[in-house]
C-alpha cells in the first residue's frame, strides 16, 4: 500500500465509520426497551446519601 | 439471577473496550498513513543530521523552552514567505526528535534564522536582548556565556538518535567529540573533516572566548544553521510532497 | 493530609499495616536510592532522592496508622456501605492548593510579558521554564486532582460501593501528586522534552503510567462492585477520560532515554509524524482531560445541586458517544498551513466543525437541567457558578470550530487569540465548574451543614467573572491586531510592520490580561479561605446571600 492510496482512503474510512457509529448510537438511545432503564438511570444521583 | 449479574459485571469491561476502540480508530486512520511518507520526504537535497555542537545547542534550545514563544514553521502564506523566507518543508524537520514547530509567536519565527544575523549579534542578544532590540520582551540568558558545555554524553546521545532512525554513521559517532570542539574553534585541525561529515556547518568561535566551549557556542551554532540546509535555487516543489 | 483519619476504614478492616504495601514501598525506596546513586546528572539524582523520600513517608504513614489504635466508628451511608472519603478530602485540599499555585505562576508569567525584567535573567525563572510550570500546575495538578477526587466521589455514590483496592486509592492520590512535583521541579531545573502539555521526561512519564493503570483498575474495580445494574453516565465520561488519556500519554511519550540514569531522552518520532502525534495528544488532552472529565462533573453535580435529574438522559448518551468519536480526529487543526499534508488538515477541520454539535447538545443538556428550578440561579451562587461554566463551555466550543476553519486559522494561529480561546475554556469552563463542584463537595465531605459563607462565593463569582472577561477580551483584541499587522502591506507593496512593532503595540493588552488573571487568582484565594473556614466548621453570620436579602434561608444542597 502506498502513501497516496492510504491518504485517499483515510477520509472515506473516517466518514463511513462515523455514519455507522452514529446510527447505532441513535438506535441504542431510542430503542423503546431502553426507555425505562434510562429513566431510572437519570434519577441515580438523586437517590443516594 | 446469578447469570444476569455476571452480564452486568462485564458491562464495565465492554464499555471500556468500546471506548478504546472508538478513540483508537480515529488516531490510527489519521496518523498511520504519515509513516508511509518517509520515502517521499528523503528526496530533498541538503538535509542532514545535526552536527554534535548543533545537537547540543538544540538541547539548550529545548531546555530553556524557546519553543514556548518561537515557532519553526513558515507557512506558505505571502506575508510569511516575505518576512521569514521559503515556506518550511517536512523534510527540514525530519531529524527533529521531537519536532520544534511551536504553536505561538510571542517572538518571531526561527525556522530560517540561520545566517540572518552575525554571531556577535546573537551572543549580545541572548545575553541581554534589550541591548540590541530595546523593545524586546525576551528574557536574558547571560549565564550561557559562563556555563561550560557538558558534552560527555554526546556519543550516547547520537547513538540514541541513530537508534530511532537518524543516519549518524559510526564515523560520526566516533569523532563526535573532536567534531564538536572543531566547530567552535576555527584553528582546530578537525574543521575539514567536520565539513565533510556535516556540509554547511558553521565553524566559528561563536562567543569570542576561545578557551572554553560554552553553552552559548552551542546555542548560536544551532541557531546559525536553522533553515540553511536546503538550497532553494535548485529545489523543485513539483517533485516533492511538502 | 491532616484529616484522613476521620472516616477511614470500614468495620471489616481493623487497623493493621499491610505487609505487601510496605514491601512495595520499600522496593520503591531502594529504587529511588539506586537511581540517585548512579545518576548521571543532578536533576536525576535529586528526583531519585525525592522518590526515596516519598516511599519512606509512605512506609511511615502506613506503619503509624497501624499503631493508631481503634478507629472512630465509620459513618454508615446507604445500605451498609462505608465509603472511602478520606482520599476525596485529600483531593479537595490538594485541588485548592494547586489552584492557587498554578494561577499564581500563570499571572507571574503574564506580568513577565509586560515587564521582561521579571524574568530576573536567572536560569530558573525565565518565561520559557515557568510557562510549562503554569500549564502543568493548572491542568494536571489542579484539574487532575479535581478529577481524581470527584471521580472517586461519583463512582462510589452512583455504584453504592466502596472504592475498590483498599489503599490503592491512596496510592493513586499520592503517586499522582508525586508525579506533579517531579514534573514541576524538573521544568524549573531545565528538564523537559519540549512537547507542549507533555513536557515531563521519560522517567516521570513511566511513573505516571504506573499510577494511571492503578487508577483505571481502582475505577473499574469499583464499577464491578456496584449494586446498581446501570452505570450512570457520569462514570462513562470518567472512564473515557481515564482510558483515552492512558492511550494518548503512552503513544505521545514513546522515547528512548540516552542513559537509564540520565534525565534526557530522544523522542521515537520526528518531524511531521511527531507533530501530528503531539497534536493528536494535545487536542485530546483538551478533549478528554479538560472536557470529558469535567462533563462527568457536570452530569453528576449539576443534578445534585439543583435537586433535579439531568434534562435528557438520552441526549447525554448521544452526547457521550459522538463527542468521544469526533474529538479524536480534530487534532490536525493545530497544524493548519504547516508541512502536514493537506488531506490531514482538511480531515481535522471537518471533524472540528462537526464537533460543535455534540458540544452544544451537552451544553443544552446541562443548562436545561435547571428548567423548573431557575429561581435557584438567583438564590444559590454555586448554581450560578455551574451555569456560568456551562455557558463558557458553549462559548469556547463555538469559538473552537470557528478557529479550526483554515481561513480563520491563517489569521488566528500563532497569535494571542489562541491564548484567549484556551483561557475562555480553561478559566470559564474548567475552572468555574471545578470551583462549583468543590463548593458542593466540601460541606458534604466534612459533614458540615453548609458552606462557611455564600456571600464569599458570590464575591468569588463576580471577581472571577470580571477577571475572565478582561482576560479574553484583551486577548481577542491583541491577537486579531497582531495577526492583521503581520500580514499588512503598505502602498508600495512591502510588509508594513517589523515584528518588533507588533510586540510593542500589545503592551497595554498584556497589562489588561495580567490584571484579569490577578482577579481570577484573587477569587481563588477567597475561595480557599471560605473552604478552610467551612472545614473548621465555622458558619458566617450572614443572614442571607448578598444579592437577594429577602428570599433565601437555606441554599444548602438539596438532599
Amino acid at each position: 500500500m502506498t502513501y497516496e492510496q492510504l491518504s485517499s482512503i483515510a477520509p472515506t474510512v473516517g466518514l463511513i465509520f462515523f455514519m455507522v457509529f452514529f446510527v447505532s448510537v441513535i438506535a441504542y438511545t431510542f430503542w423503546p426497551r431502553n426507555r425505562d432503564k434510562f429513566r431510572r438511570a437519570a434519577k441515580m444521583p438523586l437517590d443516594e446519601e | 439471577m446469578g447469570l444476569k449479574h455476571e452480564v452486568f459485571e462485564k458491562n464495565s469491561l465492554i464499555l471500556t473496550v468500546g471506548i478504546l476502540v472508538t478513540v483508537a480508530i480515529g488516531g490510527l486512520v489519521e496518523i498511520s498513513p504519515l509513516f508511509y511518507l518517509e520515502s517521499t520526504v528523503e528526496k530533498v537535497q541538503g538535509v542532514r543530521p545535526y552536527s554534535p555542537l548543533e545537537l547540543k545547542g538544540r538541547d539548550i534550545y529545548i531546555r530553556e523552552g524557546c519553543y514556548n514563544c518561537h515557532s519553526q514553521m513558515v507557512r506558505p502564506l505571502r506575508d510569511e514567505v516575505e518576512r521569514y523566507g521559503h515556506y518550511s518543508l517536512a523534510a527540514e524537520s525530519m531529524y527533529d526528535h521531537p519536532f520544534q514547530w511551536g504553536s505561538k509567536r510571542t517572538g518571531p519565527d526561527l525556522a530560517r534564522v540561520g545566517g540572518r544575523y552575525s554571531n556577535e549579534w546573537h551572543v549580545a542578544h541572548l545575553a541581554d536582548p534589550r541591548s540590541v532590540v530595546p523593545e524586546s520582551i525576551m528574557p536574558g540568558y547571560p549565564h550561557l556565556l559562563e556555563y561550560r558545555l557538558k558534552f560527555d554524553n554526546i556519543q550516547d546521545a547520537m547513538a540514541t538518535h541513530a537508534a530511532v532512525g537518524v543516519p549518524y554513521s559510526e564515523a560520526m559517532i566516533e569523532n563526535a567529540r573532536s567534531d564538536l570542539i572543531a566547530q567552535s574553534n576555527p584553528a582546530h585541525d578537525g574543521a575539514f573533516d567536520l565539513e565533510e561529515r556535516y556540509p554547511k556547518a558553521v565553524v566559528a568561535d561563536f562567543d569570542g572566548n576561545p578557551e572554553t566551549v560554552t553553552e552559548m557556542d552551542a546555542l548560536v551554532a544551532y541557531l546559525q544553521m536553522l533553515g540553511t540546509l536546503v538550497d532553494f535555487s535548485v529545489y523543485d516543489a513539483a517533485e516533492n510532497l511538502r | 493530609m491532616t484529616d484522613n483519619r476521620m472516616v477511614e476504614a470500614g468495620p471489616k478492616r481493623p487497623a493493621q499495616s499491610n505487609p505487601w504495601l510496605i514491601g512495595l514501598l520499600a522496593i520503591g525506596g531502594f529504587l529511588g536510592l539506586f537511581l540517585a546513586a548512579k545518576a548521571k546528572d543532578g536533576v536525576m539524582e535529586f528526583h531519585g532522592y525525592l522518590f526515596m523520600a516519598a516511599a519512606i513517608a509512605g512506609i511511615f504513614a502506613s506503619v503509624s496508622k497501624a499503631f493508631d489504635g481503634p478507629k472512630a466508628a465509620p459513618v454508615e451511608r446507604g445500605p451498609g456501605v462505608t465509603y472511602n472519603d478520606g482520599v476525596i478530602r485529600a483531593g479537595v485540599i490538594a485541588s485548592m492548593l494547586w489552584a492557587v499555585v498554578g494561577l499564581l505562576a500563570g499571572d507571574f508569567i503574564a506580568w513577565q510579558l509586560v515587564f521582561p525584567e521579571l524574568n530576573l535573567d536567572l536560569p530558573w525563572t525565565t518565561f520559557g521554564r515557568l510557562r510549562p510550570l503554569h500549564t502543568s500546575a493548572v491542568i494536571f495538578a489542579f484539574g487532575g486532582n479535581v478529577l481524581l477526587c470527584t471521580s472517586f466521589h461519583v463512582v462510589q455514590r452512583t455504584c453504592k460501593a466502596r472504592l475498590a483496592g483498599g489503599p490503592a486509592g491512596w496510592f493513586v492520590f499520592w503517586g499522582y501528586n508525586l508525579f506533579i512535583v517531579i514534573a514541576a521541579t524538573g521544568y524549573v531545573l531545565g528538564v523537559t522534552q519540549s512537547k507542549e502539555y507533555a513536557e515531563p521526561e521519560w522517567y516521570a512519564d513511566l511513573w505516571l503510567t504506573v499510577v494511571w493503570v492503578v487508577y483505571l483498575l481502582v475505577f473499574l474495580g469499583t464499577l464491578r462492585k456496584r449494586t446498581e445494574p446501570h452505570i450512570y453516565v457520569a462514570n462513562w465520561f470518567y472512564l473515557a477520560f481515564i482510558v483515552t488519556v492512558a492511550m494518548l500519554h503512552i503513544v505521545n511519550n514513546l522515547a528512548l532515554p540516552i542513559s537509564l540514569f540520565g534525565s534526557k531522552s530522544v523522542q521515537a518520532f520526528s518531524g511531521v509524524q511527531d507533530a501530528l502525534t503531539q497534536w493528536w495528544y494535545g487536542h485530546n488532552a483538551v478533549g478528554f482531560f479538560l472536557t470529558a472529565g469535567f462533563l462527568a462533573i457536570m452530569y453528576y453535580y449539576v443534578p445534585k445541586r439543583a435537586g433535579r435529574p439531568v434534562y435528557s438522559y438520552r441526549l447525554s448518551i448521544v452526547h457521550f458517544w459522538s463527542l468521544i468519536f469526533l474529538y479524536i480526529w480534530a487534532g490536525p487543526h493545530h497544524l493548519h498551513w504547516t508541512a502536514l499534508p493537506d488531506w490531514a488538515q482538511t480531515l481535522g477541520m471537518v471533524f472540528s466543525v462537526m464537533l460543535w454539535m455534540p458540544s452544544w447538545g451537552g451544553m443544552i443538556n446541562g443548562l436545561m437541567t435547571l428548567s423548573g428550578a431557575w429561581d435557584k440561579l438567583r438564590t444559590d451562587p454555586v448554581i450560578r457558578m455551574f451555569v456560568l461554566a456551562i455557558a463558557f463551555y458553549g462559548m469556547s466550543t463555538f469559538e473552537g470550530p470557528v478557529m479550526s476553519i483554515k481561513a480563520v486559522n491563517s489569521l488566528s494561529h500563532y497569535t494571542d487569540w489562541t491564548v484567549g480561546h484556551v483561557h475562555s475554556g480553561a478559566l470559564g469552563w474548567v475552572g468555574m465548574i471545578s470551583f462549583a463542584a468543590l463548593y458542593y463537595l466540601t460541606p458534604v465531605m466534612w459533614e458540615r451543614t453548609r458552606l462557611y459563607s455564600l456571600k464569599l462565593v458570590n464575591w468569588h463569582f463576580w471577581i472571577a467573572t470580571i477577571g475572565i472577561l478582561l482576560y479574553i477580551t484583551a486577548m481577542w483584541v491583541s491577537g486579531i491586531m497582531e495577526g492583521l499587522m503581520w500580514r499588512a502591506y503598505d502602498a508600495q507593496g512591502f510588509l508594513e510592520y517589523s515584528f518588533i512593532e507588533t510586540v510593542e503595540v500589545k503592551q497595554p493588552f498584556n497589562i489588561i490580561r495580567a490584571v484579569g488573571g490577578l482577579l481570577y487568582l484573587l477569587g481563588a484565594v477567597v475561595m480557599a479561605y471560605n473552604l478552610w473556614r467551612t472545614v473548621r466548621g465555622d458558619v458566617a453570620k450572614e443572614a442571607e446571600p448578598a444579592l437577594r436579602p429577602s428570599v433565601v434561608t437555606d441554599a444548602a444542597p438539596a438532599e
